[in-house]
């Protein structure tokens, strides 16, 4: 019979592991890396030659030791960046308020610690949402107002929001730098069968359990934003308000209701990032501003908006840092010594010119 | 007389007012509120800088420290090392400035930077000057220069220990000069090409305005002006270091004028000015002598700076093209408002 139907075969797109943008990242970083892979075989036949061998002999233990710190530490101003890059990628301001928020979360990290005697990693349950809730006031208040007006005034916003927030904290906390201390940083932990004797000693390099627990714990973190982002419909709506606000809109997508989250999400990074580096690091009112140009120069690197951008950025901009200090002590001709800080410019300087777009972005 | 003034275009008339009023001002003026005047009006010739790169030409700067440092540093070192006058130093500062401002703008431009991508870039020049003279010994390093005081006035060392009012006239006369050539700019061939770069740079370079030199140009004009602020600042201060020259601060405060008064307008840096600068050394006084039912904040370091944001906050949210951007719209309103008014008036009548 006519009328019969045919039962219409739904024809699945083929829905890889991954998304297919993330893929071609992947195999854009795969590319990177073969080609990294080539430079590092060209050294390592350069070392096995006489002069640079003795060279290496000599300073091999202190660049491993930059290598190794450097991407710790990375990782960790991966995950301020990438709070950066996302409200940058949904809300199209730069938030100069970023570093305040992250003195702000490592000054909530060092009161529970001292006042209630709290682990500063069991910390980033209050300090994730205290600050996840502080991003969203901090839209609701003072972002959303400016929303329509020209650029550069959200911008002088959240520097205006940076003032306060410095300020305050200098009035209720002082100038002093405050730092907490673990006692078990040096202590041995078994797991199983392996026993970890802290600080760890590989290859002739230390790595202490502070950086090693702020690199592993930001891995984590970064992994669990990833899969909000991919994975929920939240996640999504995200990513379309941030490719084409109109069309998200004309889907149904509530464009305030997620700018407001997304910058929630973006301040609740720096939340974790502040409990992860008190540890190693100390606080007073201004030390965020560090972890807040480094971040803007990772968020360029990176990508603006680039979530795994922001992770990549945040690894080589650390790896920079740690081999631009040790540069003056191994080369053998001589190299002015100064901070890190000038290192990042420098980078960020040629990324600027060179690959605005980001080292993942396509040109 | 009056025939003759009517003739000169309206804004050059305001200019000459304005002039007339810097000056009878400081003879009005005891020594603090002296300060504050000098403050303000240095603040607003900065402003007045920017205004032409950021402003008129649309190339939104944030790193103007870095001209400004290097105005500070150059006549600083001319004068402590090498005995050369301020006066001279500052021409020479300016010139070194246009210069930076040649490269680090030919370089961004050369790679297409703008909007957000030229902001960043001219902040990471200024910190980078910045990070580079805590190293340098020419400048002393991070440590800073004094310049050595005279101990009474001197005309060629800049110095006006006991009458500061010369300080006032003299950033007083460089706010003038700066106004005018904002002004010339804004009524000549230059000026429409900066407007029509920042209107839309792709049409301006299709109707033959080579947008690359007119925006060098705008970099240079504005950087020469901001190095000339630096110079005087420094003489005024008599100290200057990294911080102080290439900071972050200076950057800041120097946008935030026209931004607050309204950008791209003459008047505007001024007005942003006349309403930033009193009320950030006002607050600081406030705070250092609070009424007696503050007495808590009394000479807490920051307090003043708090309330300075949350005011910046309020000023930015409620007033986004600035002050000069709202005053009109304001008036419009009140007339438009007085019109109905009459006009109900009226049909109550009929």
């Amino acid at each position: 019979m006519a009328s019969e139907q045919q039962p219409m075969t739904i024809i699945k797109p083929r829905q890889g592991l991954l998304p297919r943008e993330t893929r071609q990242q992947l195999m854009r970083l795969l590319r990177y890396g073969l080609g990294g892979l080539v430079i590092v075989a060209i050294v390592w036949t350069l070392l096995n030659t006489g002069a640079i061998s003795t060279w290496y002999g000599q300073w091999g233990v202190v660049l491993r030791q930059a290598l190794v710190t450097g991407v710790l530490v990375g990782s960790v101003f991966g995950l301020v960046a990438m709070g950066l890059t996302l409200i940058f990628g949904v809300l199209h301001i730069i938030n100069f308020a970023h570093g305040a928020l992250l003195t702000v979360g490592m000054y909530i990290t060092f009161t529970l610690f001292e006042s209630f005697n709290v682990d500063p990693y069991l910390s980033v349950f209050v300090t994730i949402p205290a600050l996840f809730i502080l991003g969203i006031i901090i839209q609701r208040l003072i972002i959303h107002p400016a929303r329509n007006a020209p650029g550069h005034n959200q911008l002088l916003l959240t520097l205006g929001l940076a003032l306060f927030i410095e300020n305050a904290l200098l009035v209720g906390f002082t100038a002093t730098p405050r730092f907490i201390r673990l006692s078990y940083a040096r202590d041995e932990f078994s797991l199983g069968p392996i026993t970890l004797d802290f600080p760890l000693r590989v290859f002739g390099t230390t790595v202490t359990l502070e950086k090693l627990a702020a690199f592993i714990f930001a891995l984590l973190l970064t992994g669990v934003l990833y899969f909000i982002l991919q994975r929920t419909d939240l996640g999504k709506a995200i990513r379309a308000t941030a490719q084409d606000k109109e069309g998200a809109a004309l889907v149904g997508i509530d464009i305030d209701r997620i700018s407001m989250i997304t910058f929630g999400i973006g301040t609740a990074c720096v939340g974790a990032a502040a409990a992860l580096v008190l540890p190693f690091l100390q606080v007073d009112p201004v030390a965020g501003n560090a972890f807040n140009i480094t971040a803007f120069v990772i968020v360029v690197l990176g990508g603006m908006g680039n979530v795994l951008g922001a992770l990549i950025g945040g690894l080589i901009i650390g790896l920079t840092q740690e081999l631009w200090v040790v540069l003056p002590v191994v080369l053998p001709f001589p190299f002015p010594s100064s901070t890190k800080l000038l290192s990042v410019f420098i980078v960020f300087v040629l990324v600027l010119f060179f690959r605005p777009q980001g080292i993942l972005g396509k040109k | 007389m009056m025939e003759r003034l009517r003739q000169i275009p309206r804004d050059f008339r305001y200019l000459i007012a304005l002039g007339v009023v810097l000056a009878i001002v400081p003879l009005l003026l005891n020594q603090f509120l002296l300060s504050v005047a000098i403050q303000t009006v240095y603040w607003a010739f900065l402003g007045t800088s920017w205004n032409i790169m950021g402003g008129y030409a649309g190339q939104f700067s944030f790193g103007h420290a870095a001209f400004y440092g290097i105005g500070a540093y150059t006549s600083t070192v001319l004068l402590v090392d090498y005995g050369i006058s301020p006066w001279l130093g500052m021409l020479v500062g300016a010139a070194f400035a246009a210069l930076f401002g040649l490269i680090i703008g030919y370089l961004s431009f050369q790679f297409g930077l703008k909007g957000h991508f030229f902001a960043l870039a001219t902040f990471a020049f200024a910190e980078m000057l910045r990070l580079v003279s805590t190293e340098l010994e020419i400048v002393n390093t991070s440590v800073g220069i004094h310049i050595p005081p005279v101990g009474g006035d001197s005309w060629s060392k800049m110095q006006f220990e006991n009458t500061p009012e010369y300080y006032f006239y003299v950033i007083a006369l460089f706010l003038i000069v700066g106004l005018f050539i904002t002004i010339i700019i804004t009524r000549s061939k230059i000026g429409y090409y900066f407007q029509a770069i920042r209107e839309d740079e792709e049409a301006a370079a299709a109707l033959g305005v080579d947008t690359l030199r007119y925006k060098i140009y705008a970099v240079m004009i504005s950087a020469a002006m901001a190095a000339i602020g630096g110079s005087f600042f420094i003489q005024f201060f008599l100290f200057v270091d990294p911080s102080l020259a290439f900071g972050v601060a200076i950057s800041i405060g120097v946008l935030l004028r026209p931004i607050v008064g309204g950008v791209g307008t003459i008047w505007g840096p001024l007005v942003g000015a006349l309403l930033l600068s009193p009320l950030a050394e006002f607050t600081r006084s406030f705070v250092r002598t609070p009424p007696s039912f503050l007495s808590f904040i009394e000479g807490r370091a920051g307090v003043d700076v708090m309330i300075f944001g949350v005011i910046l906050i309020v000023i930015i949210i409620f007033a986004p093209e600035g002050v000069a951007g709202i005053a009109p719209r304001l008036w419009r309103r009140y007339q438009t408002g007085r019109d109905v008014d009459e006009k109900s008036k009226e049909t109550v009548a009929a």
